[in-house]
């Protein structure tokens, strides 16, 4: 249906190539030719495609609960207005911008979510995008090993753990060593031996994620970022939950120098988890070394206001083997949707947002710590993530919860054996109050005797 | 100054010339390089106290399409580099052998000129190229 | 032709103080529920009514240039048509909403379909098994380089440190081999255009861990003696890596499994028709050969029948099996990102393979590579070709010729191509060739446009003999002309700043 070839076209033109058949025009010797039938689903009409994504869509139940999953994709409300706009086919269709002239549009979108991501982080100079929040940490990591020569990086263990767990699939490649930070009584990153760790001068950078994989605001307290850079070693600060970029103090304040971070929130779908969409911001001393595209604005022949792909002597097509990294194709259309997210809802939008995440989860945790035998474990400030202690084994109470229709959080023991009777409970602005009542409803309903630790 | 090769310098395959002043060896690239190598848009040059080895990649001369290494000319410890490149790259194109000059270098050994062309030389392999 | 103040504005300077829209109730205040020190002090961003986001974008989109606007012959990526009920069924909510750390119970749908693509694509490619985690084209070939080392480290073979890579090669090639600390080796194409198995076997041995080949090459030719290379490399105890940037060239006509390929990478972007979206999300899922399958990303999907494991069957109807995410793989290399995969392009993805079945893609394959070598013989007495025979899905042309008599170059060409409203061909790649032009059609392309083309093409090339200065001033017709590169480079303003704001 795709093909818009008649038999006679397919004549004519095999004539005018001067061979006999599409079957000589692919002649393979018999070595490498096709020796069996290939198995794959029957041929649909469209009608027919629809029905077995029905299908799919009825065997995939996740919807019918009430959910309080986050850990790195979150629920957030998106006007219609984004979709509206972002799948017109010229957006929706375009190639990467090789051919300015004709690509200004997007061109322009991207300088302007670079622009907003820079704004959001308050660092000089944002990219493109890249594949992820956790790919974006291992290129930031990169950038930092670059910049200083130095073979290691220091990660908070608050820091995602598919975050970590991607830097050291990353770390295998390039011999890096990737050591971890403990995270510290009240959920914060324990920074009280970055100074003796940092002592000896071989680490490239010190990592943390703020809000933290528990929820918590982990900025570097005042003071330690200095002291890290003293040492010649990178702060890099991790965003997974882009929200928090709305209300909590930016990156760059407390003395990041890049900011490694996950958009998904501003616009873009969860979509059992892609695609999402990574930002890298930085200092203007580590522009050169940013990973990926970046648009600049020039002007044209006429002296108008033109965008261009620029800095591209960095990038994998003109540098290869030397080029800062190899990505090629990145995350535009996800970064298409964040930008115009961002321009609906804007300043006062996402304000709003952020204090509505903030206030429900802090009235989840209110509520949920009020029932016996609950509480909330740690007690750093949290943003929309909160780590919830519960009686006997989290996973238990996790599946008594679903016999109530409710995704209570994520099991932290499967990250984090210690925490394994803690919940990592997520509310946004899509969460109402009503299903917090129903949540504490069925928690008060988990059996006492589950309170004895087994 | 034939072809526009200047004389009293010496220069490398690479397309890079030497000035020498006793042990002290200014570096750049040739006019022939900048042409090549179209607008410069950056230059990446070693720091201060580096030691290079001659001939060794030391460093990036960026232009809006195309990369090339810096094989250093000659060895030793940089005692300076060119900092104003770094607001005013255009310098290499305008002035290769003069603005536009990379860094400086106390040479580890100054028998290690011999290994570089004369300007007859670099001037008949740019003719042949 | 001066166009309106607006049409240049940015958002951020059509923002409003106050003009907000209501997409949620009023936020209480952040102070009154976190620490002053914890918040930030100002938020720097517009407020922008919606109507001026709808005009701003969408003037934005009028201003970009996509499949759906006209012939996009972008040779190496595969601009076919986007079918629209690819974007539909990824939008159906359940798809769209489900959490990835939802309980395997309430996903099975969406791992059905994981299973199902990952079926159909092991089998069309004659692979073991993919795994569907890596991102796009570029993050799949980093993942199958880490496969490679750390199935020869098992095997203690730690000297093999060097990918070879023919002179053709795409540059995440070498760039994905540094990233892992691999050597890289170019191997010289052949007067053909070919890697001849004579040269592999100078260039290979005992240091050799990876060869990254793809067939038909990047010049759109297609390697005959392929299997001879592959045997080669083996005979050296090496491992072989198939781009599968090209795959649209070979669906139900050769495998790179048959090949003698043990690693490959997707492009589901380009085959599959993810849509490019401006540069991205692709998907580029990476697949592998028996003795590779335990070093996989993780996690992978495993399917269940009455009778136990059946992960690794063929395709088949997904009612009768349950499915599970399996992170429990010692030997894996670990995660590529965060996720299990971009899962919506695999929803799109899978759409596409049911909406043709094994036919349907053979005849993709056959009509693409019929309509690249329609565009050869359309072009060859005006253009240079260098390969002037059967090619595949692409073909490549220069401006060698042109250049020296008229100046005109490749570059000229394209953006002259831009002005009668096409978007012209890759243009500068392969490397091996100067000035050159690469063009993929596509298989989606009907006659009438490939004529066309073929006729703007010549007309161009024609004035370019009489009249080259109107050549070289092209593009006129766009919305802006050519655009002054070396200033953005040497000047970057890759951002705005507020009015405000010290430089």
């Amino acid at each position: 249906m795709y093909t818009p070839h008649t038999p006679d076209e397919i004549g004519a033109m095999l004539e005018a190539v001067g061979v006999a058949s599409l079957d000589e025009l692919l002649r393979v010797p018999d070595a490498i030719a096709l020796r069996e039938a290939v198995e794959l689903p029957p041929r649909c009409a469209e009608i027919e495609i629809a029905a077995r994504f029905a299908r799919h869509a009825e065997r995939t139940t996740a919807g019918a609960y009430t959910s309080f999953l986050g850990a790195g994709a979150y629920r957030h409300y998106v006007p219609p207005v984004v979709g509206a706009l972002a799948m017109r086919g010229e957006f929706l269709t375009s190639y990467t911008p090789y051919q300015a002239e004709v690509s200004q549009g997007y061109l322009q979108a991207i300088y302007e979510w670079q622009t907003y991501i820079a704004l959001l982080t308050g660092l000089d100079v944002a990219n493109a995008s890249v594949y992820d929040g956790a790919t974006a940490l291992a290129e930031a990591a990169i950038m930092a090993v670059n910049a200083t020569g130095r073979k290691g990086v220091l990660v908070s263990r608050a820091v995602h753990p598919n975050y970590r767990a991607v830097l050291r699939t990353y770390a295998e490649g390039l011999d890096l060593a990737v050591d971890e930070l403990p995270y510290a009584a009240d959920g914060r990153t324990d920074t009280s031996t970055v100074d003796a760790a940092l002592a000896e001068q071989r680490y490239a950078a010190v990592v943390v994620q703020s809000p933290n994989v528990f929820g918590a605001i982990d900025a570097l307290p005042p003071g330690v970022a200095g002291r890290v850079k003293a040492t010649g070693t990178v702060v890099i600060a991790v965003v997974a939950e882009a929200m928090s970029l709305a209300a909590l103090a930016a990156p760059a304040t407390w003395g990041a120098e890049i900011c490694a971070g996950e958009a998904q929130s501003f616009g873009n779908a969860i979509a059992y988890g892609g695609p999402h969409v990574g930002f890298i911001a930085a200092t203007n001393a580590h522009l050169r070394r940013i990973p990926g595209r970046l648009v600049g604005r020039s002007v044209d022949v006429a002296g108008r206001p033109a965008y261009v792909l620029t800095l591209q002597a960095r990038e994998q097509h003109i540098r290869r083997e030397k080029a800062t990294s190899n990505i090629c194709t990145n995350q535009a259309h996800c970064a298409l949707c964040a930008t115009i997210y961002l321009a609906a809802m804007g300043k006062t939008g996402l304000r709003d947002c952020a204090a509505l995440n903030v206030a429900r989860t802090r009235e989840l945790r209110d509520k949920v710590a009020a029932l016996d035998g609950f509480s909330a474990r740690f007690a750093a400030p949290v943003f929309n993530e909160v780590a919830v202690r519960v009686p006997g084994r989290a996973r238990d109470v996790l599946r008594a919860l679903e016999k109530a229709s409710i995704i209570g959080g994520l099991e932290l023991g499967r990250f984090y054996p210690e925490l394994d009777d803690c919940i990592l409970m997520t509310a946004t602005e899509m969460t109402s109050s009503a299903d917090v009542d129903r949540l504490v409803a069925a928690l008060a309903e988990v059996p006492a005797r589950a309170a004895a630790r087994v | 100054m034939a072809n526009g090769v200047p004389a009293g310098l010496l220069y490398s395959k690479e397309h890079e010339w030497v000035k020498l002043d006793g042990d002290v060896a200014t570096v750049g690239i040739t006019d022939y390089a900048q042409s090549s190598l179209g607008d410069i848009v950056y230059v990446e040059l070693p720091r201060t106290g580096a030691q290079l080895t001659q001939f060794g990649s030391i460093g990036v001369v960026e232009s809006v399409k195309a990369v090339s290494d810096i094989f250093t000319p000659v060895g030793g410890e940089v005692v300076g580099i060119n900092d104003g490149l770094e607001s005013d790259p255009a310098a290499v194109n305008r002035d290769p052998y003069g603005a536009g000059w990379f860094y400086t270098v106390r040479l580890n050994d100054v028998a290690q000129t011999s290994e570089l062309l004369s300007p007859d030389a670099y001037e008949r392999l740019i003719s042949e190229a | 032709m001066p166009l309106p103040a607006f049409d240049t504005e940015l958002i951020f300077e059509s923002g409003r103080e106050g003009r907000a829209n209501r997409y949620l109730p009023d936020g209480p205040a952040l102070d009154a529920l976190l620490p002053a020190d914890a918040l930030r002090d100002d938020l720097p961003l517009p407020d922008n009514s919606e109507l001026d986001v709808v005009r701003h974008f969408t003037r934005l989109s009028q201003k970009t240039f996509g499949i759906d606007t006209a012939f996009y012959p972008l040779g190496s990526c595969t601009m076919k048509y986007n079918p629209r009920i690819n974007d539909a069924m990824a939008n159906v909510p359940a798809l769209r909403d489900v959490h990835p750390f939802a309980p395997d119970h309430a996903a099975q749908g969406a791992l059905a379909i994981m299973w199902e693509l990952e079926r159909a694509l092991a089998s069309l490619f004659g692979m073991a098994a993919f795994s569907l985690n890596p991102a796009a084209g570029a993050h799949a070939e980093l993942a199958a380089l880490l496969i490679a080392k750390a199935y020869f480290a098992r095997r203690g073979e730690t000297q093999r440190n060097v990918v070879i890579v023919p002179d053709t090669a795409h540059g995440t090639n070498p760039a994905s081999a540094a990233m892992v600390g691999y050597t890289v080796r170019s191997l010289k194409s052949d007067a053909h255009g070919r890697v001849d198995p004579d040269d592999m076997r100078a260039a290979a041995g005992d240091d050799t861990a990876v060869c990254m080949m793809t067939n038909p090459n990047t010049l759109g030719l297609f390697e005959p003696r392929i299997h001879e290379v592959a045997d080669v490399v083996h005979a050296a105890g090496g491992l072989m890596y198939y781009d599968g940037a090209n795959a649209n060239a070979l669906m139900g006509n050769t495998r790179p499994g048959d090949m003698g390929f043990d690693l490959m990478h997707l492009n589901l972007h380009k085959t599959f028709t993810i849509p490019h979206g401006g540069g991205g999300a692709g998907a580029g899922p990476v697949g592998v050969a028996a003795q590779l399958v335990e070093f996989l990303p993780t996690p992978v999907v495993r399917a269940y029948d009455a009778s136990g494991d059946a992960s690794a069957t063929g395709w088949r109807e997904t009612d009768g099996l349950t499915f599970a995410l399996d992170f429990d793989r010692p030997s894996s290399i670990g995660p590529m990102r965060s996720f299990w995969s971009n899962f919506a392009h695999m929803v799109r993805a899978l759409a596409y393979v049911y909406a043709n079945g094994a036919d349907g893609l053979a005849t993709v394959s056959q009509l693409a590579v019929l309509n690249a070598n329609y565009l050869r013989v359309g072009v060859r007495d005006v253009l240079d070709v260098p390969y002037d025979e059967v090619n595949r899905h692409e073909f490549v042309a220069s401006a060698q010729s042109l250049k020296r008599e008229t100046g005109v170059r490749a570059l000229d060409l394209a953006k002259a191509l831009l002005d009668r409203g096409y978007h012209a061909p890759t243009v500068y790649f392969p490397l091996i060739v100067p000035e050159c032009l690469m063009i993929e059609p596509t298989e989606t392309e009907s006659k009438e446009t490939l004529d066309r083309f073929v006729a703007d093409l010549r007309d161009i090339v024609a004035t370019a003999r009489t009249d080259p200065q109107r050549v070289l001033e092209t593009p006129v017709n766009t919305a802006v002309g050519r655009i002054d590169e070396t200033r953005a480079a040497r000047q970057p303003d890759l951002r705005w700043r507020p009015p405000a704001a010290t430089p």
